[in-house]
């Protein structure tokens, strides 16, 4: 609970708390003399206290009316004395809903949560004064803390809290005993929920206030209709397709990766998280030598998951090297660095891509149509990051549509799949479980990981550059 | 997949001012015109022309959103429950906590995974910002930030650094180190600037470019290196909540989600707005997308997650039940995308079959609100990060 600062960075709206309304709605409904709760009156110390009901018909009602199970109607039923609709009358200080005979009262609208209003601390100022005023050393630690804070900050209204205290106090002596008791147990839930006691949190925390008032009308000007209708234009005109043929894909999707899917069906040769053995994940490295069947599999679902995945990748370019085409992913992965690469070293790498894939006689010169050779010079004129955007799409599209199919049909994949492992599944004991659980072995950073990445793909490009035929030559004259 | 974003002109001369820009596509009179964003927000705030007024504009406005939800509706052919009965029905589910990481000492606000699939960084109220190896449960870095509430968090894709930041309206990169007593505050660098609170970020598929959302409204895309903004994106009108980054091989659109109910859909080329979606009753707390990236889900203050798909271009399913009123402040799909997991703000996590539109499954466990939920990048397992201050690994 913090006093509002000017230094609440321009925040001062709540989010939206749609859930008060249909908390509301439901308490109304519990309190229907029919259909609602059973309450009782119930003797509490020396008084009658009317409308008293217990845990177990709450939850009895939540589960019969909201159709949910114990556990559910349990945790809901919680989240109504959370956040003050109900509250219970012992161990009123513990905010849970308690499946027994536990007592409890329904909450007055005067002190239901509301989305517009916050609990102020001058109305909490002037509640702790009022306890003060009524019996001293009646307040809690907690609450003592509170009110001394209070009394410090607030002291240039202080004659003003103590006043309203006062006249509180006085009103409430006029009051019938019982009325009064039920009062003073409604306005004390209602604090115990709006300032939750030490130790405990309160479900009207809502974190931070957002920048915009969530209740305001976006201000309708000229513009925001423009802009509305720039939007809806481009929008109408975006092709879409018809949602069976959408909708398909994406239960295609599902039924092909479901066997993949360790939620759906268990990953062999068993989920380190279940039975802290990490096999899993050392049978698929990034830089495995055999991977396991299913990993081969996935490689066939689709150009994007084969490219993902660095051994997959890594068995693609074995195929591309055989094929002497080798040239097309070099570039797609140049292109791709150039893209999401630092914005300093742009040029640099624009300039590098050039002159090995694009000039004319580069060594490794790649065959895109002269249309979109045109634009990718001319755009190298003044290169920015999305410059190679459409000869890499082009290459992409012609990996993706002829030489992903032929690497599927290609000895290399299919030897691949030969040698792949399929692992047994794990089957441990409960002996076994407790000593794995023992032995959880830590892992290789990824620090260490990513410099071997980068000191692994230095020498490739290395062995792969273009052999300089003068230096070579060179070299070998001196040695004569 | 129907990526149409790549086969559009993304740089060039713009039609109205010639100069060499990132590109917007949109019409004018019906007419396909390629303008940079500074001419279409010109365009949208010249003065009115000669019989035109507001009302000609609403009114205009108006046809062209019904003719929109004509064209949407001529393809709206079949539902989601009917593509779904062919599919058979899940069986029942055991998913238990298998990690408790407790170590926070205030509510934790948002967490990501490490692409080796155990590690993990987590934010909270209090300005920790906590890599573990969740697999073994060890704490492996902490920072404290110099503000409260770092409501953002995110591992690089090398997992040599974490992106997080809050209330300081920046995000900050904070490069990893092998060294354990290194002060790892001595290397940070500020890479982002809002002029309001950081709600979320994420690395793209590089450790050099990071794409923040913030509270003023707006999300943007930055050069970690020289903190230098590539690109922003304005089309929100209130608060923007969170981000999620395309899983395409093309890789060049995202989905963002905020308090004024509305999901766009980003060009981070062009930092157009190419598409939107406005159904949900109260703010978006989160989006992600569709493994195959060809539709997303989001989470939001109605107590509903809803699942867009974008080439039909249409809201294609409500994940809701009477009983669930608190709001969805996270959600995340398994790997193949049949279940999706989402977080309430009542405690609990809701288990709900994408296809079939049912809950498969409710777990409890935490004590306050479930703040984040993701899925670890294999898919083995998934983790929930709650304002009981603590995070739950669960398979």
């Amino acid at each position: 609970m913090t006093i509002r600062s000017d230094r609440d960075h321009g925040q001062r709206y709540r989010p939206r708390m749609s859930c008060l309304k249909k908390l509301e709605a439901t308490v109304v409904q519990m309190q229907d003399p029919s259909t609602g709760v059973k309450g009782t009156d119930q003797k509490l110390n020396v008084t009658v206290i009317p409308h008293v009901i217990t845990g177990q018909d709450i939850v009895a009602w939540i589960t019969k009316n909201m159709n949910v199970d114990n556990d559910e109607a349990q945790a809901f039923g919680t989240m109504l004395v959370a956040y003050g609709y109900i509250y219970p009358l012992q161990d009123h200080k513990k905010l849970v809903l308690r499946p027994d005979g536990s007592l409890y009262r329904f909450q007055t609208p005067y002190f239901w949560p509301v989305q517009k209003w916050n609990a102020e601390d001058t109305d909490y100022a002037i509640y702790l004064a009022k306890r003060n005023i009524r019996k001293k050393g009646v307040l809690d630690a907690y609450e003592q803390e509170e009110y001394n804070r209070l009394h410090k900050w607030m002291n240039h209204k202080w004659d003003f809290i103590v006043m309203q205290a006062k006249e509180q106090y006085h009103a409430g002596k006029a009051r019938q005993k019982a009325d009064r008791v039920v009062f003073d147990c409604q306005e004390r839930a209602y604090w115990i929920v709006h300032r939750p006691p030490a130790q405990t949190h309160s479900a009207m925390d809502y974190g931070l206030d957002r920048h915009i008032d969530p209740n305001a009308e976006e201000k309708k000007t000229y513009d925001y209709y423009r802009r509305i209708i720039i939007y809806t234009q481009q929008a109408v005109m975006r092709s879409r397709v018809k949602s069976s043929v959408s909708l398909g894909a994406l239960a295609k999707y599902i039924t092909t990766f479901k066997n993949h899917d360790p939620f759906l069906v268990p990953c062999l040769p068993s989920n380190p998280w279940q039975t802290d053995d990490d096999s899993y994940w050392e049978l698929n490295a990034p830089d495995v030598e055999i991977p396991t069947k299913m990993r081969v599999e996935r490689w066939s679902f689709s150009f994007y998951e084969l490219l993902n995945d660095p051994r997959g990748r890594a068995d693609f370019k074995i195929f591309l090297k055989k094929e002497f085409s080798g040239e097309n992913l070099a570039f797609w992965e140049a292109a791709e660095e150039l893209k999401w690469g630092t914005a300093a070293s742009m040029s640099e790498k624009a300039e590098q891509i050039f002159k090995t894939f694009l000039a004319p006689g580069a060594p490794r010169w790649i065959n895109i149509d002269g249309r979109t050779m045109g634009l990718t010079v001319k755009g190298l004129e003044h290169p920015h990051r999305y410059v190679l955007d459409a000869a890499q799409t082009h290459i992409f599209m012609l990996m993706k549509k002829d030489t992903f199919y032929r690497y599927l049909k290609s000895p290399v994949y299919k030897e691949m799949q030969k040698k792949a492992i399929s692992p047994a599944p794990h089957n441990f004991t409960e002996a076994q479980l407790q000593e794995n659980m023992r032995n959880r072995r830590p892992s290789i950073d990824p620090i260490i990981t990513w410099q071997k990445e980068q000191e692994e793909k230095a020498k490739a490009a290395a062995a792969a550059g273009p052999i300089d035929i003068k230096k070579l030559m060179a070299s070998k004259l001196d040695r004569k | 997949m129907c990526d149409q974003t790549f086969l559009a002109i993304t740089f060039g001369p713009c039609d109205n001012c010639s100069q060499n820009k990132p590109l917007m596509n949109i019409y004018l009179k019906n007419e396909p015109i390629n303008y940079c964003s500074l001419c279409v927000e010109l365009m949208a705030c010249q003065g009115l022309a000669k019989g035109e007024t507001i009302h000609t504009l609403k009114a205009e406005s108006e046809t062209l959103k019904g003719k929109l939800e004509e064209e949407r509706a001529k393809l709206h052919d079949v539902e989601l429950h009917q593509v779904a009965e062919k599919i058979e029905a899940l069986g029942q589910f055991v998913m238990k906590t298998r990690r408790t990481l407790k170590g926070h000492g205030n509510k934790v606000l948002c967490m990501d995974w490490c692409r080796d699939k155990r590690r993990i960084v987590s934010s909270s109220q209090d300005g920790k910002v906590i890599v573990w190896d969740a697999y073994t449960t060890n704490k492996e870095h902490a920072v404290t930030m110099p503000c409260t509430w770092v409501m953002a968090c995110a591992y690089a894709p090398s997992g040599c650094a974490v992106a997080c930041g809050g209330l300081d309206n920046k995000c900050s990169v904070y490069p990893l180190s092998l060294d354990k007593n290194e002060n790892l505050a001595a290397k940070k660098k500020s890479v982002a600037m809002h002029t309001n609170y950081l709600s979320s970020c994420s690395f793209t598929n590089s450790d050099m470019q990071i794409l923040t959302s913030s509270g003023d409204g707006t999300c943007a895309l930055w050069d970690v290196e020289s903190g230098q903004l590539l690109q922003s994106f304005h089309g929100h009108s209130a608060d923007v909540l969170s981000l999620n980054l395309a899983p395409s091989e093309t890789g060049n659109t995202f989905v963002s989600g905020g308090c004024d109910k509305k999901a766009n859909v980003w060009d981070m080329r062009s930092g157009q707005n190419v598409q939107s979606f406005e159904t949900h009753e109260s703010d978006i707390n989160s989006v992600k997308y569709y493994p195959s990236g060809d539709a997303f889900a989001t989470g939001s203050d109605d107590a509903t997650c809803r699942l867009y798909d974008l080439r039909a271009d249409r809201e294609v399913a409500i994940y809701s039940k009477e009983s669930i009123i608190f709001g969805a402040s996270s959600v995340d799909f398994s790997l193949s995308g049949r279940l999706l997991f989402a977080g309430y703000n009542d405690y609990t996590i809701n288990v709900w079959d994408v296809l079939k539109g049912t809950r498969v499954a409710i777990l409890f466990g935490h004590e306050n609100r479930v703040s984040t939920v993701r899925v670890s990048p294999d898919g083995t397992a998934f983790c929930s990060g709650s304002w009981d201050n603590t995070l739950r690994i669960w398979a």
